[in-house]
């Protein structure tokens, strides 16, 4: 008799209804928004922060390089000794004083240069201060040796490889980052499904012992039907839950851009303002353009429906695993022992991915990795975007496909022997014992 | 004789661990059958197999004369010693998701539950949850969820722990009524005083094997020892006891009685019967007390496991 729909329908109700549950899945998103939004109010505040230095520079031709820029107002001091500009800086409450002794050759100043302040300044202040003047200093030896400096300017040539297939299709640096972030966010995705539902089919198998109505209920239902409708009704619970944050977290960003009036693009961290400088780049229009092309040349349908099997195999294989972990052991804090081996393969799978598939997709480790069964899902589904070829997608499914069918049945054995079992924690010997019960 | 259920030697093992050794019994229709044992014999072992929640090494189970497969669940209600149910879930919830999983439909299974629920009056716990209820009233749930089906084939598994002896007394009211309605019902319990009040059958498994089994009242007779318990009323008690202890093999006894000169146990000679013990003593004395010994299962329990 065919029990499944009636266990996946209780598992999935029992989880969508469980109060934690419903918190989590409505307060997550704010709790995520509000972080972002509290991480982009203090970066700008960060940046909002004014600072004013003094530069006294006794060799006198520096003083042009100090431009005030919008969080940064440099005075000039002169007619001055050091020790009255440390004076004059702390009573005017300035952030620092920038001090070049006078030396007899004025472009060799390499130790002569001194930063005086209350508290030590940041990394990126000073690489600032030394890069100007390191240009001034070098434009200067330049131009004294007879060299053109616009010459040089005018003889920088930037070098944009266009790259083509054999086949004619154009594909472009940009290309290799979009298939880098939708292969990165396909692994990422199922790896984080993993961990988030896998412990929740765990947790709940451990509750149907401790509550001891595991007998009862296997006294009804073979224990594969019991352990097969608790995998599936979690993961369509988790589907609910990580649909409903789709939906809230794009409803939210919009409710907050259009009534707060934060326009989250304009929360600018230091890195976007170089994409945006980067952006204003004459040739920028058409790079977008291509990746906008080169979007549209992702192998788009074989994608999603890699994604739907390597998704589905790879998280049956892993939930499995960890059903049969919850039904070793009595409770929860018994479990580590037995999680490091399922845990150890995933996050592998995610370095692998992060390591050896950016730098080369189709080399050997990369290759390999996509065919072993425990890391496939994540690594496979980081390289179909950069274009594998089908028989090595099919095979790959393939291995995985009996290598979920062998987990299953080796989680059923021990599901089926450990649901039962109660008061000691179980070996490994003890869990090979039991498949042969 | 017609038995709903025959194990024909049924063996398991764990591992090296023989849990149950060729075992055979067979469960009479319409009877109540006590599956006896000490701790760890083997009785859950042979009701997991009977569930088929564990299969056998050798042997087979027949239901009703056809080999157990996997339909004939719904004929079986059990009621597991580790019992329990989710707590988190509200009792009506339960109550519906179990009985569906034995096959019944939603609307019979609401139905029923209804009437029983009705009848334990528990009928305001529908919307509260396991967790809100005490152990006792929690059984109580479990008990209509085991019954519910209406199965041929009733185990209990200890039925009345947790119970107060009220509930405990309803409980087996209703698992007699159960029996009268032509349920057969395997009940497992340490609890010898049950096994006499409720037991037609038992049988009794001790170190994984099968040591006795049959009707109580045969395996009663098989037990006497033709040992009758007297008390009589003379004046001379001396030469009344001296004259029976020449005669009989006499033992010391505890009973209470008004009239209480004499009192012992007496063994009947082989081929001897009560009659002629009597008329032996009414020639001495004035007969008060005059009972046959007859061993309960407590004893029987405890001799077999002892000699085995």
């Amino acid at each position: 008799m065919n029990h499944l729909p009636l266990i996946i329908k209780r598992e999935y109700l029992t989880k969508v209804k469980n109060k934690s549950f419903i918190i989590m899945t409505f307060v997550s998103p704010l709790i995520m928004i509000a972080l972002i939004a509290v991480v982009a109010y203090l970066s700008q505040l960060n940046n909002d922060k004014e600072r004013a230095i003094s530069v006294l520079d006794e060799t006198g031709v520096l003083s042009d390089v100090f431009v005030n820029t919008e969080h940064t107002t440099y005075t000039i001091l002169s007619n001055t000794n050091l020790e009255s500009a440390k004076e004059l800086v702390k009573a005017k409450e300035e952030f620092g004083l920038l001090y070049i002794e006078k030396s007899q050759d004025t472009l060799n100043i390499v130790d002569t240069v001194r930063f005086y302040s209350d508290e030590s300044p940041s990394l990126s202040i000073m690489s600032s201060l030394e890069r100007k003047i390191e240009d001034k200093l070098s434009n200067t030896k330049l131009q004294r040796d007879g060299v053109n400096i616009e010459k040089i300017k005018a003889s920088q040539i930037k070098i944009n490889i266009a790259q083509e297939t054999f086949t004619g299709e154009k594909t472009s640096k940009i290309d290799s980052y979009l298939k880098l972030f939708f292969g990165g966010a396909a692994g990422y995705l199922l790896f984080m499904f993993i961990i988030i539902y896998g412990n929740m089919i765990m947790r709940s198998v451990i509750e149907e012992k401790t509550s001891r109505i595991i007998e009862v209920i296997i006294s009804s239902v073979k224990p594969i039907q019991l352990m097969m409708g608790k995998i599936i009704g979690t993961s369509l619970a988790g589907i609910t839950q990580f649909a409903i944050w789709v939906v809230l977290g794009s409803v939210m960003i919009f409710v907050l851009t259009a009534i707060l009036g934060i326009n989250l693009s304009e929360l600018q961290t230091p890195q976007q303002e170089i994409m945006q400088q980067a952006m204003q780049n004459p040739g920028m229009e058409q790079e977008m353009q291509l990746a906008i092309a080169s979007f549209l040349n992702l192998p788009i349908a074989n994608l999603l429906i890699a994604f739907m099997f390597f998704f589905i195999g790879g998280y049956l294989l892993y939930s499995s695993l960890y059903a049969a972990i919850g039904a070793a052991v009595d409770n929860e804090t018994d479990t580590q022992q037995f999680m490091m081996p399922i845990i150890m393969p995933l996050i592998l799978a995610v370095y692998v991915g992060i390591f050896t598939v950016i730098e080369d997709p189709h080399g050997t480790v990369s290759t390999v990795f996509s065919f072993v069964p425990l890391t496939s899902p994540v690594v496979m589904l980081m390289r179909i975007p950069f274009g594998v070829p089908i028989w090595q997608q099919v095979l790959s499914l393939l291995i995985l496909i009996c290598t979920f069918v062998f987990t299953v049945w080796f989680a059923a054995k021990i599901y089926r022997v450990g649901i039962l079992m109660y008061g000691k924690k179980p070996s490994y010997k003890e869990l090979f014992k039991w498949i042969k019960y | 004789m017609n038995n709903l259920l025959v194990a024909e030697s049924v063996s398991k093992s764990f591992g090296d661990f023989r849990a149950l050794n060729s075992v055979s019994v067979a469960v009479p229709k319409g009877s109540i059958f006590g599956l006896l044992g000490p701790n760890g014999a083997g009785k859950t072992t042979l009701i997991r197999i009977i569930n088929q929640i564990t299969m056998p090494d050798s042997g087979h189970v027949l239901l009703d004369g056809e080999p157990l497969q996997p339909q004939h669940i719904q004929n079986i209600g059990y009621l597991p010693e580790e019992r329990g149910l989710y707590k988190s879930m509200k009792v009506g919830e339960q109550a519906l998701y179990l009985a569906q999983l034995k096959g019944l439909s939603k609307q019979e299974a609401k139905k029923r539950l209804k009437y029983w629920f009705e009848k334990l009056e528990i009928g305001d716990w529908w919307n509260k949850k396991i967790q809100e209820l005490s152990k006792g009233q929690a059984q109580k749930i479990q008990f209509v969820v085991t019954v519910l089906h209406q199965p041929k084939l009733l185990i209990f598994d200890e039925p009345f722990s947790g119970f107060d002896p009220i509930n405990a007394n309803l409980i087996k009211d209703e698992i007699l009524q159960l029996r009268d309605e032509g349920a057969t019902v395997i009940f497992s319990t340490h609890r010898m005083e049950s096994v006499e009040e409720l037991c037609d059958h038992i049988a009794l498994i001790h170190k994984s094997n099968k040591i006795l089994d049959g009707k109580l009242t045969d395996i009663k007779r098989e037990f006497k020892t033709n040992t009758f318990e007297v008390g009589l009323q003379t004046n001379a008690i001396d030469s009344v006891t001296n004259a029976i202890k020449a005669k009989f093999e006499v033992m010391p006894a505890t009973f209470r009685n008004l009239n209480d000169d004499v009192k012992m146990n007496i063994k009947l000679h082989e081929g001897d019967t009560s009659n002629d013990l009597l008329s032996f003593l009414t020639s001495k004395a004035e007969v008060h007390h005059f009972v046959e010994v007859i061993p309960s299962a407590n004893d029987i329990f405890i001799q077999t496991v002892k000699n085995n």
